[in-house]
């Protein structure tokens, strides 16, 4: 997540304290990320450092101090808002990494370590869809981020699911035709997604 | 005493090499008031659970329970009373008869048991209004979105004193937003004392309920335990990435 494109998307609005900073971007994100307000004051030093922000009041506390944008930092909101992430590199995922390794492991049932984790991850969607029950009609900034919480966890469900799915096929196949050859890991050093 | 119980059911499926288990000893006890999920993959039974609870169809094995009755000592009169009375069933594909409107549609099942025409229109306009639907009361099927039917399909299913609520996939096939609505509507169901099981593969849906149990090649293999409070979340690192 990005602190000092959101502090300057706040600046974009127009100058501003801070704490006034922190407040607004606590309410952005529907207060589910907190801000600290050292966090806030570092990266307005480095915001100011960039030329992406200015004060004019530098002699002052960093509490006195009135931020506003700069217009080589219009420009660079602009941009950051239409670059893609990088998702091109796949993460090096511990759920699925601690499946591959159960998938490998004779005396572990790799069904039982899936169902494990699918049912934690269900549990936390659990919490967070009754946080939604209870805020959303309310706050569109709060709704917004649970739902990106929340589709995040069902990506990882689905992908349990669909490993399951896999590694079931892959053990009946084995079972019926048990030769060396049966592997049921996939490669997992070829990159998927990745064609370059 | 709960208001819908599964004792040891189980549903086989075609005679001797072709016999299936559809499913084995189920125990599933849900309360008024709670809503429950029942989650697995294509074929492990959710839907057959289902029609069971709902005495659409018998179980070869064990005995369901509707609000403390069995199922198995009533005849066929008795168990269609109590699925017109009690039970709300909402389906994948919403099931509204195309040549009725909408208030005609959710009253149905009251005119169906003897209610007469001009109170069972009344009850079908409350369980409408309920959903937001005054204004598409006289419209027929055809002529509603396909979040307009599915809301009437709830209210149908909540019309009257119905205590129990089954659901097949009832977000169906429509956005998520409809389908949170339609999460949102049976849980306010439940609020009123409804007890509900709605089968699902999605886990969005699942998690709106109290306890999801998770069904896999027809058997109960494990369940959600009572979550912990939702505030915990936004003092987590889940809340806090850095």
């Amino acid at each position: 997540m990005s602190i000092r494109h959101s502090l300057l998307a706040l600046l974009s609005e127009g100058p501003k304290y801070g704490f006034q900073l922190r407040q607004e971007f606590e309410e952005s994100t529907g207060e589910v990320w907190p801000l600290n307000v050292g966090q806030v004051y570092t990266t307005l030093q480095r915001l100011e450092r960039d030329g992406l922000a200015e004060s004019d009041d530098v002699e002052a506390d960093e509490r006195q101090r009135n931020y506003r944008i700069t217009e080589m930092g219009e420009v660079e909101l602009a941009q950051w808002l239409r670059t893609p992430p990088d998702l091109s590199q796949p993460p090096r995922d511990e759920l699925v990494i601690k499946v591959l390794v159960a998938s490998r492991l004779p005396d572990v049932d790799v069904f039982d370590v899936i169902q494990v984790h699918r049912r934690y991850i269900v549990q936390l969607m659990q919490q967070w869809t009754r946080l939604k029950e209870d805020e959303a009609h309310f706050d569109l900034a709060f709704a917004l981020a649970v739902d990106a919480e929340l589709y995040r966890l069902d990506s990882v469900i689905r992908w349990l699911d669909s490993a399951d799915g896999r590694l079931r096929r892959a053990s009946a196949d084995q079972a019926e035709t048990p030769t060396e050859s049966n592997v049921v890991l996939p490669n997992i050093r070829r990159r998927t997604g990745a064609h370059r | 005493m709960s208001m819908l119980e599964l004792r040891h059911v189980s549903k086989k499926y075609g005679q001797g090499a072709n016999e299936v288990d559809a499913i084995t000893d189920i125990d599933l006890a849900v309360e008024r008031g709670s809503l429950v999920a029942i989650m697995g993959p294509s074929g492990s039974g959710k839907s057959t659970l289902l029609t069971i609870a709902g005495s659409l169809e018998e179980p070869t094995a064990g005995d369901v329970m509707i609000d403390g009755a069995s199922l198995s000592g009533m005849s066929r009169n008795e168990k269609a009373r109590l699925r017109r009375r009690s039970i709300g069933y909402v389906f994948q594909d919403f099931n509204l008869l195309k040549g009725l409107t909408a208030v005609e549609n959710v009253s149905l099942p009251l005119e169906l048991d003897g209610i007469s025409m001009k109170k069972a229109r009344a009850q079908g306009m409350a369980a409408l209004e309920g959903l937001g639907l005054t204004d598409r009361a006289d419209r027929f099927p055809d002529e509603l979105s396909g979040g307009e039917r599915q809301r009437v399909a709830i209210a149908r299913a909540v019309v009257g004193e119905r205590s129990l609520l089954l659901a097949d996939e009832p977000s169906g096939a429509l956005d998520s937003v409809n389908g949170e609505s339609v999460m949102r509507m049976i849980l306010a169901a439940c609020h009123g004392g409804v007890a509900a099981v709605v089968v699902t593969h999605d886990a969005k849906l699942a998690s709106w309920a109290d306890r999801v149990v998770f069904l896999r090649d027809g058997k109960a293999v494990d369940e959600t335990l009572p979550p912990p409070s939702p505030e915990a979340l936004l003092e987590s690192d889940v809340a806090n990435p850095s």
